[in-house]
């Protein structure tokens, strides 16, 4: 019987400690130092790929934006390669990390500057599709939920193997929506927690 | 050494919905959740937060100018994985209300003073032994709207990374004897008495330091075992 410690929600107040500019916004002359660990760009000077930018909004049950929430993404390189010692293939793509988080605004929209990340792969050597794992903590969650981010231009998704384990009319709802907005490529990526068009969650 | 991370571990936690706490009413997912094989994406994870942690980022007491008021403790414990292997090199973070029960971020309208000695964020790197140390005043207790006369029991917050995205936990530590423990729904999402007892953390004699501080031992169990050969 395994032993694991228990989830517990995320709460109200985690801004400060987790996410970007936290400590700054809230005691903006405290004087007290502090470096960000992870921010919402996830980009850096050396990584290769194309630059995106991912929006998005998340609502509770009955369509309210939820203000209070935290997004935190993980995803490959443009190569396809994790920063991470399982990823054995080759030496992953300079310094860029592939995590990044956001805390959402009073509208309870989120957002990221990244690269596009490359197929990975997947289980029984097939190629997984370009996606982007998501994980989602706020008040009101007792344990995260996990989600992934597809991207609309990508033939790919037709073969992916886990898009495939999702009922048909319902794989839309991970498929972020690329739009063109001064010359940049955002893909478009709403979270809805519960009711019509919820979202599809894993159980992993 | 391969980790795998099997779902029945996961049966200690909490159901996304949760009644009695209010807030899990409009935002736990309704439909089932999808079950899909743990892939390359999963199983790798942020390897994250080093460059930034700063020797004094632990010690929450040394923050400010002065020293902020409280019951100053130490908080220290392993953070390992389910075959109570050490989980080294892995970020910590901690948030926590002041001494009187008071977060520092705006949302918080708890008539109770805030502390300018105090802003209760923290965050370290585990040793090769898995091993963290804080150092803190005890935070207070805090009232909540969810229902008459709700009051948090003492507790600290963490988010902890481990080896994967699937090792990830967030959760939170409480203090040994709490009489708040009955009446808080939170705390009791956590179904499983054993379960439930393993957020609370343990008073530690034998690591108080005499005349400066009281110590609490807080070891953290993340997803995570080594495969067994009949699963290669
Ligand atoms: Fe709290």
């Amino acid at each position: 019987m395994s032993e694991i410690t228990p989830s517990q929600t995320v709460g109200p107040f985690f801004a400060y400690g987790l996410t970007p500019k936290g400590v700054c916004q809230w005691r903006p002359n405290s004087g007290f130092d502090w470096k960000e660990t992870a921010g919402d760009n996830l980009i850096t000077p050396d990584a290769s790929g194309e630059r995106i930018r991912i929006e998005g909004c998340i609502t509770d049950g009955d369509g309210a934006p939820i203000n209070d929430a935290m997004i935190e993404i993980w995803q490959a390189d443009a190569q396809g390669r994790y920063m991470h010692p399982r990823d054995n293939r080759s030496i992953p793509n300079a310094r860029f990390k592939g995590f990044g988080r956001s805390a959402t605004d009073k509208s309870g929209v989120f957002g990221f500057s990244t690269v596009k990340p490359g197929a990975v792969p997947g289980p029984n050597g097939k190629a997984q599709a370009p996606h982007i794992v998501v994980c989602i903590y706020s008040r009101g969650m007792l344990r995260q939920i996990y989600t992934r981010l597809y991207f609309s231009d990508e033939s790919a998704n037709a073969s992916d193997p886990i898009l495939a384990l999702i009922p048909p009319d319902r794989r839309d709802t991970l498929v972020a929506k690329k739009q063109m907005r001064g010359g940049q490529n955002v893909y478009r990526f709403d979270i809805r927690v519960q009711g019509k068009d919820e979202t599809v969650f894993f159980d992993i | 050494m391969t980790l795998v991370y099997p779902k029945e571990s996961l049966s200690a936690y909490p159901k996304h919905l949760s009644p009695g706490y209010r807030s899990t009413i409009k935002r736990s997912p309704s439909k089932p959740l999808i079950i899909i094989p743990h892939t390359l994406s999963e199983l790798t994870g942020p390897v994250y937060g080093h460059e930034a942690v700063q020797e004094n980022d632990n010690d929450l007491t040394k923050q400010h100018k002065g020293e902020p008021l409280g019951e100053r403790i130490i908080v220290h414990g392993h953070i390992l994985d389910e075959d109570k292997r050490p989980v080294p090199d892995t970020l910590v973070e901690i948030w926590q209300a002041n001494a009187c029960g008071r977060y520092v971020h705006v949302v918080d309208q708890h008539p109770a003073p805030l502390d300018p000695n105090f802003t209760g964020a923290g965050r370290t790197v585990t040793d090769k032994n898995g091993y963290y140390k804080f150092i803190t005043v005890k935070p207070g207790a805090y009232p909540w709207r969810n229902h008459p006369n709700a009051w948090r029991p003492n507790h600290i917050h963490f988010s902890v990374f481990g080896h994967s995205f699937l090792s990830r936990l967030v959760t939170q530590m409480y203090f040994p004897g709490d009489p708040l423990f009955p009446f808080d729904p939170i705390f009791n999402s956590v179904t499983d008495e054993k379960a439930r007892q393993r957020m609370i953390s343990s008073f530690d004699l034998d690591n108080t330091v005499p005349d400066w501080a009281l110590c609490f031992r807080f070891d953290i169990v993340l997803r995570g075992r080594e495969q067994t050969p009949m699963e290669h």
